[in-house]
């Protein structure tokens, strides 16, 4: 790219004769960090179902794995996913790695420069540079678990992956870079674009600067609750990993037993005595349960 | 700016270290090194004030510019405890006891806390060909064409830039990548982009700001924002030519 330009007739030109391509970068990496923030916050909600319990947890995976529209779950659509947004991650760190500092010299003189300058904004962006290097690394390695094993995404799955499989490190890094990274974008995105500017511009940038904290201290409340969460799945499953979960309704239908189904049996009315029979079963530890699903008992009390 | 403040009046006057970087590059035999200055201080005094009196006083040595001392002409910036600004307008009751001056980085180095923004925004003005570009000829008989007061206002607000550097010694961007045309120059663009009588096309204007040494290199650090001294709406102003200049090159 030529550093000086030499325009005889600058008046009046249909294009330009400098290449597009700088803006279009730009608009590129600008669009694809959206795409991944609120991507992010979309993803932060949906893996939080586990604080409304393993169920809803698991109504979530299985959604995502179009059991929903199909009426069976097909784990592929996950890796798809999963590799879609792989593909818009590496897009936009190879755009924003053009903003790196190129060499050690640069690096130098920025922090050289921000110690100096005891700038807030100067301070954000070193932050975002920082964790996003970081994330190229760890955001990696979970998309590729993400893509590779969808069919293990479940309440004792993922609880697993936490404590046996020793994620929880990983998930807490990666946790704390993406809040930053994150909310710190999409304040940037902002300022960048003069979106929400108004008539006072800086009075708006100041607001803007607290809705980032807001925005930054939820997600990081939200996500370690859920990672605490997750982490405490995993522990008391510790001694059945590999384990998939069955949601509770699927043990109301199933784990009825022959022994369990005498006293009904033998009842005048059934019916009253059916829901303490189903309410037994909910108790049931989860190996049992699953093993009463291994070995359907016939007596189909459920439509399906 | 220049109230003085009330209790200082009653209070002993205080005492004053300015440490200044010392280099003159005219002189091999000058290394940098830091110069601290003992001075008392004195009611309503500015930096200015306070490094005339050095000069005059205890070191005629010392180089440092100025010459409207109103924060009109932009010669008088400099690096005051770590962050741009104007000496001139300055109060030194609003800094601490201890007080460190250094030249504006990036800019050439005329000596001690001098330094050479004039080459530096000429070279600016001819890379961004910041006048206007008019194919009328002009009938100096005839009266201007009229501009609507808003208009002339908004195009005066960007115009009240004195050149003093502060927003490119403030840029994080600036110091990493030495080509980049730095908020001065962004600013510049916005203002003749307003004015009517230029009558180059967002794509001639893409021809000088549209590449990473222009619009598309700033990191929305905001330094030069917030340390402008004329506070003058360079955010917006870049976020507003960063939109004209994504759509020449979405086009
Ligand atoms: C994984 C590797 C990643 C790297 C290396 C990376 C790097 C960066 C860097 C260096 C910037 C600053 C660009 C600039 O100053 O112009 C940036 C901006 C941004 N990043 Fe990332 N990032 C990564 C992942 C993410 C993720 C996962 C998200 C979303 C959760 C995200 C959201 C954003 C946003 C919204 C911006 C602002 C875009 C802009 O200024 O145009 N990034 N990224
Ligand atoms: C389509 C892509 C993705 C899928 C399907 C997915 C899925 C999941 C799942 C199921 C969990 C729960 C733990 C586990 O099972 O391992 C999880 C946790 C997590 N994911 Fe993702 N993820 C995706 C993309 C991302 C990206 C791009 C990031 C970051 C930039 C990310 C960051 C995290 C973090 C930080 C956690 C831990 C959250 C917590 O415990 O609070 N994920 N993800
Ligand atoms: S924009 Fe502000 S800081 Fe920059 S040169 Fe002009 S007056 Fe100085
Ligand atoms: S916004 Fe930041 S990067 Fe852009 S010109 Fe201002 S200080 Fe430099
Ligand atoms: S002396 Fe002119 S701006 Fe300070």
């Amino acid at each position: 790219m030529s550093k000086t330009t030499d325009l005889a007739d600058a008046s009046a030109k249909p294009t330009p004769l400098k290449s597009k391509l700088p803006a279009r970068l730009d608009f590129w990496q600008s669009a694809t960090g959206l795409f991944l923030a609120l991507f992010m916050w979309l993803h932060m909600f949906f893996v939080a179902s586990i604080l409304l319990g393993k169920d809803a947890m698991y109504t979530v995976a299985k959604f995502f794995e179009g059991y929903h529209f199909f009426g069976q779950p097909y784990p592929i659509l996950v890796t798809i996913a999963a590799a879609g947004v792989f593909a818009v991650l590496i897009a936009h760190a190879g755009l924003a790695m053009r903003k790196f500092p190129a060499n050690y010299r640069q690096y130098s003189t920025f922090r050289r420069h921000m110690k100096s300058l005891r700038h807030d904004d100067t301070n954000l962006w070193f932050i975002q540079v920082f964790t996003g290097f970081a994330m190229f690394f760890m955001v990696s390695i979970h998309l590729y678990i993400m893509m590779t094993q969808p069919h293990t995404i479940d309440p004792y799955g993922s609880g697993d992956r936490m404590v046996t499989d020793w994620m929880w490190p990983l998930y807490l890094l990666l946790l704390l870079a993406v809040e930053l990274h994150a909310s710190i974008g999409l304040y940037r995105l902002a300022v960048k674009w003069g979106w929400f500017e108004g008539k006072d511009a800086q009075a708006t940038r100041r607001r803007l600067k607290q809705a980032k904290w807001a925005v930054t201290v939820f997600f990081l409340v939200l996500g370690l609750a859920t990672l605490a969460a997750y982490i405490k799945v995993g522990l008391d499953n510790r001694d059945n990993y590999g384990q998939r979960y069955v949601p509770s309704w699927e043990r109301q239908t199933q784990a009825p037993t022959p022994q369990a189904l005498i006293p009904a049996a033998q009842s005048a009315a059934p019916d009253t005595t059916a829901p303490s029979v189903v309410d037994s079963a909910v108790e049931v530890d989860a190996p049992l349960a699953s093993d009463a699903v291994v070995e359907p008992s016939g007596q189909d009390v459920g439509t399906d | 700016m220049s109230t003085v403040n009330p209790t200082e009046a009653q209070q002993p006057p205080r005492t004053l270290k300015i440490s200044i970087l010392r280099h003159n590059p005219q002189d091999p035999a000058s290394v940098p090194h830091m110069q601290t200055f003992t001075l008392e201080e004195a009611p309503a005094m500015t930096l200015f004030v306070a490094l005339n009196d050095l000069r005059e006083h205890q070191d005629p040595s010392l180089q440092f510019d100025f010459v409207c001392r109103a924060g009109i002409c932009g010669s008088c910036a400099m690096v005051i405890n770590g962050r741009p600004g104007l000496a001139c307008r300055t109060l030194t009751h609003t800094l601490a006891p201890e007080i460190t001056l250094a030249p504006l980085p990036f800019f050439e180095l005329i000596g001690d806390l001098s330094v050479n923004t004039g080459k530096w925004m000429r070279s600016m003005s001819e890379r961004l060909q910041t006048w206007i570009h008019s194919t009328d000829s002009v009938d100096i008989k005839r009266l201007e064409a009229r501009m609507e007061p808003e208009l002339a206002e908004a195009i005066y607000e960007l115009e009240r830039c004195i050149e003093c550097g502060c927003c490119v010694a403030a840029c994080g961007t600036a110091q990493m990548r030495e080509d980049f045309v730095g908020a001065v120059g962004m600013n510049r663009i916005a203002r003749f982009r307003l004015d009517p009588r230029d009558q180059r096309s967002d794509e001639a204007f893409y021809d000088l700001i549209g590449d990473d040494d222009g619009i598309f290199g700033c990191m929305s650090l905001l330094g030069c924002q917030d340390v402008c001294p004329k506070n003058l709406p360079l955010q917006s102003q870049i976020a507003f030519l960063r939109r004209k200049m994504v759509k020449v090159g979405l086009s």
